[in-house]
């Protein structure tokens, strides 16, 4: 049974639970996504569903050969199942299977923060702020010894891009899933901005 | 698609129309290990805010010389009632300023006319 589904966040906002308790939540129109492939391991090598989801005003060829009698997607995306027998394409999935209390991992593409120093990217502590200091203020101090070893370790961290990346938070708690609104509560943030795509997956129990 | 229209608040219908200024009795709910009483708060309104989470509310007293603020979420469901107990005479919206005001000139002049509901 394949218990993922492809979604775009709205934004957070705060809701009460039964108790009283505030929550923090994050609103995601979850789906509908359509089966859009179905992998095999006979075929394919491996047992998958490819979901499709999103409006798109224009697929180039391949796409719409691709896509060719069913909904035209924007994304698409493979979530892996042991069993895919029960799919056919041009099926229709929601949040059906995911229900209050379930827990789901959440897999987004971070915002970009652009070339950043070392204090913000791997929260060095930076130089003195006075003392008679100059520019030394976020710098990231020695990168390494003198002629022994002669080089820069590699791995050595340092100022570069950050963000824009693919992160996955675990474990998140699923506040509301409603399937005929296509909209899923999860408690906390996921990654990404507002309108970002993400993938969710709920957690098997063991 | 817009968090606004997506989620609406529940704001708690237990809470009539505030205003900045009104001295309001505010009962709420607070759940002690296994128990359940009710809690009063009374004060003036300082400031009302808006939100994606239906807002809030912060009320103001002075109890023994030491000043008390609170702040209440529209939202919440543990308040149980909000009694309006008269509406004060302010000018403006956001009553910071009577934080620095002594007891005896931070009292509000008495607004007669009633609240028009929105």
């Amino acid at each position: 049974m394949v218990q993922g589904i492809i979604g775009k966040k709205i934004g957070m906002t705060q809701v009460f639970l039964e108790n009283g308790e505030a929550a923090a939540v994050t609103a995601i129109e979850a789906g509908p996504c359509f089966v859009t492939q179905v992998k095999s391991e006979s075929k394919d090598g491996y047992n998958a569903i490819q979901l499709g989801f999103g409006k798109v005003s224009h697929l180039n060829s391949p796409q719409s050969g691709h896509l060719k009698d069913m909904e035209e997607v924007r994304y698409l995306h493979e979530f892996k199942t042991d069993d895919v027998s029960s799919y056919q394409r041009g099926q229709q999935m929601d949040v059906g299977f995911l229900g209050k209390g379930d827990l789901v991992n959440v897999s987004g593409f971070s915002k970009g923060k652009g070339f950043a120093g070392v204090v913000k990217r791997h929260h060095f502590a930076g130089g003195p702020k006075t003392h008679g200091q100059s520019d030394r203020h976020r710098a990231p101090g020695s990168i390494g010894a003198t002629t022994y070893p002669g080089r820069v370790f590699k791995g050595k961290r340092m100022a570069g891009h950050m963000g824009a990346r693919k992160v996955t938070v675990h474990n998140v708690e699923v506040i509301e899933a409603d399937s005929n609104r296509s909209l899923l509560l999860l408690k906390g943030a996921v990654p990404g901005a507002n309108k970002g795509l993400l993938f969710i997956e709920k957690v098997e129990e063991v | 698609m817009d968090i606004k229209s997506v989620v609406k608040p529940s704001v708690n219908s237990n809470i009539p129309q505030l205003s900045p200024g009104d001295t309001v009795k505010v009962k709420l709910r607070v759940i002690d290990v296994g128990k359940e009483r009710v809690q009063q708060f009374q004060g003036v309104i300082l400031r009302l805010r808006k939100g994606v989470d239906g807002g809030n509310f912060t009320v103001r007293r002075v109890s023994y010389g030491v000043g008390v603020e609170c702040t209440f979420p529209l939202q919440s469901p543990l308040i149980q009632r909000v009694e309006v107990l008269k509406h004060g005479k302010v000018r403006r919206a956001k009553l910071y300023y009577i934080r620095k005001l002594s007891a005896k000139q931070a009292r509000l002049a008495e607004r007669q006319e009633k609240i028009q509901a929105p």
